[in-house]
């Protein structure tokens, strides 16, 4: 049974905090944040905003933009490592938000891969379930507030929220394919838990990831007979401008068909790949074939193929 | 091949990736020197398996293997290289 992506929405807070901003809070300078990771400002939520508010926004937004009421929703999944931990998970907030009294709310705790991991699960349960609305929030600013900055860390990562509508409804970009990998041997690479700092081995995420995204990505187009070059737009999870210039150079594509916004809002965790996708979609509604691809914490990854 | 020829073509493989003056001990850590980081060990990594005609597989994509010059030796000749 086929699924289609409708269209997406994003949600990020108002408040910017500048390289020149966060310079001043890790004791590095704003040049120097920049030439690490081509992030020039992120978004930073409010203290009394949660996961769930901002990806309510998100939701309202996407819901808006692809013409659905949210009554309509067969099934929402809110991916999100940012979330504060116990039950209930900010999946049940938002679909009580949306007015939601008998609608499957799924949560997916996992970080930057979350929404990959949930668009690809969706794709399967439309058929079953209707309309699923897959949503990545992230609050990554109270995770790197929880303990005394760290430079390398503090100056990735921004708040936000990013939506999609998946149906077996007929629609503009039908998904054909998805690769979904996990390697548990590290968990410890990335992690957090609320009780000690983000610990982040940069050498082995970077190492891994410029590896692993290029090759599902080559995966997922090699099963439809399908190459690199033939793909209007790379929509992949924005960790920093580095990586996504190293994906692009692995796939023997121009550096532009990566779309970035990394700039803008640095990394925002599983959020960032759908915010990419509501932005790139405002300015290229009719483009495709499409690819998604994320990597993050676990490690997971894989991509997804949308023509 | 001889070990000196390895070594020789490792340290142009590293000359090219840093472009800056390698360090005169093989077993100094060049993460900790500051000559490699984490964006230029994808490029390292890629480098020698053009170089020397290896495919490194992800398993072996640990920061470690790739610390120091002696390492690097160590790991090309373990893979025949």
């Amino acid at each position: 049974m086929p699924a289609f992506l409708h269209g997406f929405g994003r949600y990020v807070p108002e408040r910017v905090v500048t390289n020149e901003e966060m310079a001043g809070l890790i004791g590095r300078t704003a040049e120097w944040i920049e030439g690490a990771s081509g992030i020039r400002e992120r978004r930073w939520a409010s203290a009394q905003t949660s996961v769930a508010d901002l990806a309510l926004a998100a939701a309202r937004d996407c819901l808006g933009r692809a013409g659905v009421e949210a009554t309509a929703l067969g099934m929402i999944i809110v991916a999100s490592g940012s979330a504060r931990p116990g039950f209930p998970g900010p999946a049940a907030d938002v679909a009580a938000q949306l007015g939601l009294e008998n609608t499957p709310a799924l949560d997916v705790p996992m970080a930057s891969a979350g929404s990959l991991f949930g668009m690809a699960m969706a794709a399967q349960m439309a058929a079953h379930f209707g309309d699923v609305l897959v949503i990545g929030a992230e609050k990554m600013s109270a995770v790197i507030e929880s303990a005394p900055l760290e430079a390398n860390t503090a100056m990735l990562f921004g708040d936000g929220a990013g939506a999609v509508l998946i149906s077996a409804r007929l629609g503009r970009w039908e998904i054909l394919d998805a690769v979904l990998h996990s390697d548990g041997q590290y968990r410890d690479s990335l992690a957090f838990d609320w009780s000690t700092p983000l610990r982040m081995n940069g050498l082995s995420v970077i190492l891994q990831a410029a590896r692993k995204m290029p090759s599902s990505i080559e995966e997922v187009l090699g099963r439809q007979k399908m190459s690199a070059a033939e793909v209007a737009v790379f929509l992949l999870h924005q960790a920093n401008q580095n990586l996504l210039l190293r994906v692009a150079k692995s796939l023997g594509v121009p550096g532009e068909r990566v779309y970035s916004n990394v700039a803008r809002y640095g990394n925002t965790s599983s959020a960032s790949m759908l915010i990419a996708a509501a932005e790139w979609s405002r300015e290229s509604p009719a483009a495709g074939p499409v690819v998604f691809s994320a990597f993050g914490a676990g490690f997971h990854w894989g991509a997804i193929l949308a023509k | 091949m001889s070990d000196a020829n390895r070594h020789a073509r490792l340290l142009g493989v590293l000359k090219t990736i840093t472009a800056q003056p390698l360090p005169a001990d093989d077993d100094e850590s060049l993460f900790e020197s500051g000559l490699l980081d984490s964006f230029a060990l994808p490029d390292l990594v890629s480098a020698l398996e053009q170089e020397f005609s290896i495919k490194v597989p992800d398993r072996d994509l640990n920061p470690r293997k790739f610390d120091s010059v002696s390492r690097m030796e160590t790991y090309l000749e373990d893979h025949g290289a």
